[in-house]
């Protein structure tokens, strides 16, 4: 929108606000809707199409859940509750807040949401990035799904879980020690506490889907993308090179987003790779992901985002190598 | 972007999830399993539509500024309701190794009772590259799949095997071998009545096992409802 429409907008009456923007949108749409159903008629484009919803149909349910929880912390957790359920030492927190991630079942869509709300409700921000990399990472469906996709490696259970746990932990202190708190900038929330509660809460909720869900729109696209872009060819070759198999799983971690409830069945197929490969492609891919990397933008702002990202990623790729040396 | 519009988008995009959860359309991206989720979250997402058009046309006073990123849930609105893909078919089996067997323990009960009897392609392969096609032996197979074709030109049948997501998604591949021609175009749905092969391929892409399969005979069928495995 221009400054101008900004400004109609505020004035509302007799302006083109963003309703009327949206329904004259919505009848071109459907006057266009042939030639616009015609563009995305080519094979490529359409498996584009495909990867790009289905990314996103599969990750609805638990944003939905996800904002809804992060919404029930916002408006009806009273404000000292987690100072009281937390450790009062931030050191102990964050662990105790990554343990915490273990009853959280949920893709990772749902936890920045929830993180963000924690922090706006004077969660020490280290504890709540804990929980936000530690839930969907270490989640008890996760943690099933992961046995049943490698039925005759029971280990790969254990290695995910402690190098999952330890990451989250980890990052955590971190941000306690290097962390500054104006690298993060929760984006500016419609104020909820002189609001009726029903109000507040569904306040709440749609400003968070609105918000959440755009940026969760940006990391499908890129996701398919990607998807459609890379050949298998590409990676087969690397398979055979122990080094650069780790570090090329990772990056399709990072690259496929796929939510961490059907990782394990992704890492279980490329058997041409090596078992601490493909645990450092579990361990990477619920902490860092093109979807994750641009919620979190969105969530805290890109300042956090563009020092977050990277840091996890250095740091769950070390993890998973050294458990998946040691354990498997 | 103001609270109204908002209200809009929301409501559009809860009743796109609604509406290819209510009917069969979601079977083309993710799991059966995900339904009553679906539907749980497009309600949710009306419901937040209209309490926020509610509370805006009785306090008509707000003209907050919501974060703009918010327009772009139109663009899934306009692939479910406009667009509706397809299922991902012959073009993913083309570009992707066919799915490495996993070896899913030593026990492969017998086929059920059936004269043909259908078997899934996953299912077929396993048997064939683990069970070195025991439990296969004399019995008449019917298999159903799309066409798609190996490197030498030669038809197979394939199925995509979905485990969370489309976007997972990996082909489970099975050659063909004998027969007459099947000339269906590839992506066309056939269903393939033959025996057990003792031949195995390689694919191409990345060095999996292929089963094949003896054709006696094949038909074109309708797509089934569920087109994954």
């Amino acid at each position: 929108m221009t400054t101008e429409a900004r400004a109609l907008d505020r004035r509302g009456v007799g302006g083109i606000g963003s309703v009327e923007v949206l329904a004259g949108l919505l009848v071109l749409l459907v006057i266009f809707r042939g030639p616009l159903s015609g563009l995305v008629s080519g094979a490529r484009m359409q498996t584009w199409t495909t990867v790009f919803v289905s990314v996103l149909v599969q990750a609805v349910p638990f944003l939905v859940f996800g904002v809804l929880l992060s919404a029930v912390i916002a408006v009806f957790v009273p404000r000292d509750f987690w100072a009281r359920a937390l450790p009062r030492r931030p050191a102990l927190a964050v662990p105790a807040a990554g343990l915490a991630g273990v009853v959280l079942p949920g893709c990772e869509c749902g936890s920045v949401p929830i993180a963000g709300s924690l922090i706006r409700r004077g969660v020490t921000p280290a504890a709540a990035l804990a929980f936000l990399l530690a839930a969907p990472a270490i989640n008890p469906i996760v943690l099933t799904a992961t046995a049943v996709a490698f039925p005759g490696d029971p280990e790969m259970v254990l290695a995910r879980f402690l190098a999952g746990l330890i990451v989250a932990v980890v990052m955590g202190w971190l941000w306690l020690r290097l962390g500054k708190a104006d690298w993060i900038r929760l984006p500016h929330r419609p104020d909820l506490d002189g609001m009726p509660r029903g109000q507040a809460f569904w306040s709440a909720v749609r400003h968070d889907v609105a918000h959440a869900g755009g940026f969760l729109v940006l990391g499908a696209a890129a996701a398919a993308t990607i998807n459609v872009l890379v050949p298998e060819a590409w990676l087969q070759s690397v398979a055979a090179q122990p080094v650069l198999s780790v570090l090329a799983l990772a990056v399709l971690a990072v690259l496929l987003s796929i939510c961490s409830e059907a990782d394990a069945f992704v890492a279980a197929s490329l058997s041409q790779f090596s078992l601490t490969s493909r645990l450092v492609f579990l361990v990477v891919g619920p902490m860092v992901d093109l979807k994750l990397i641009s919620m979190q933008a969105g969530v805290f702002g890109r300042r956090f985002a563009v020092r977050f990202a990277p840091a996890t990623f250095l740091l769950a790729v070390l993890v998973g190598t050294i458990f998946g040396v040691v354990l498997l | 972007m103001n609270r109204q519009a908002q209200a809009v988008v929301l409501l559009l995009f809860g009743g796109a999830i609604l509406k290819v959860s209510l009917t069969d359309l979601y079977l083309r991206y993710v799991k059966e399993g995900l339904r009553p989720l679906l539907i749980v979250a497009g309600a949710v997402l009306v419901a937040a539509a209209v309490m926020t058009l509610w509370y805006s046309w009785r306090n008509s006073d707000d003209h907050h500024h919501e974060p703009r990123v918010g327009w772009l849930l139109i663009l899934p609105v306009l692939g479910l309701l406009l667009v509706a893909p397809p299922a991902l078919g012959s073009y993913t089996a083309d570009r992707s190794g066919t799915l490495p067997i996993g070896d899913a323990g030593s026990d492969y009960p017998p086929l059920p009772e059936g004269d043909p009897v259908a078997v899934g392609l996953l299912d077929y392969a396993s048997r064939v590259v683990y069970d070195e096609g025991r439990s296969l032996a004399g019995r008449r197979l019917k298999l159903t799949g799309f066409v798609t074709t190996a490197e030498n030109g030669a038809p197979m049948i394939a199925r995509i095997v979905v485990s969370c997501c489309a976007a997972d998604g990996r082909p489970i591949k099975v050659g063909l071998e004998g027969g007459p021609v099947i000339d269906a175009p590839a992506g066309a749905w056939v269903q393939i009545t033959g025996v057990y092969s003792t031949t195995l391929g390689k694919d191409p892409v990345n060095q999996a096992d292929i089963a094949y399969l003896k054709v006696e005979q094949w038909q074109p069928v309708t797509p089934p409802k569920q087109q994954y495995e």
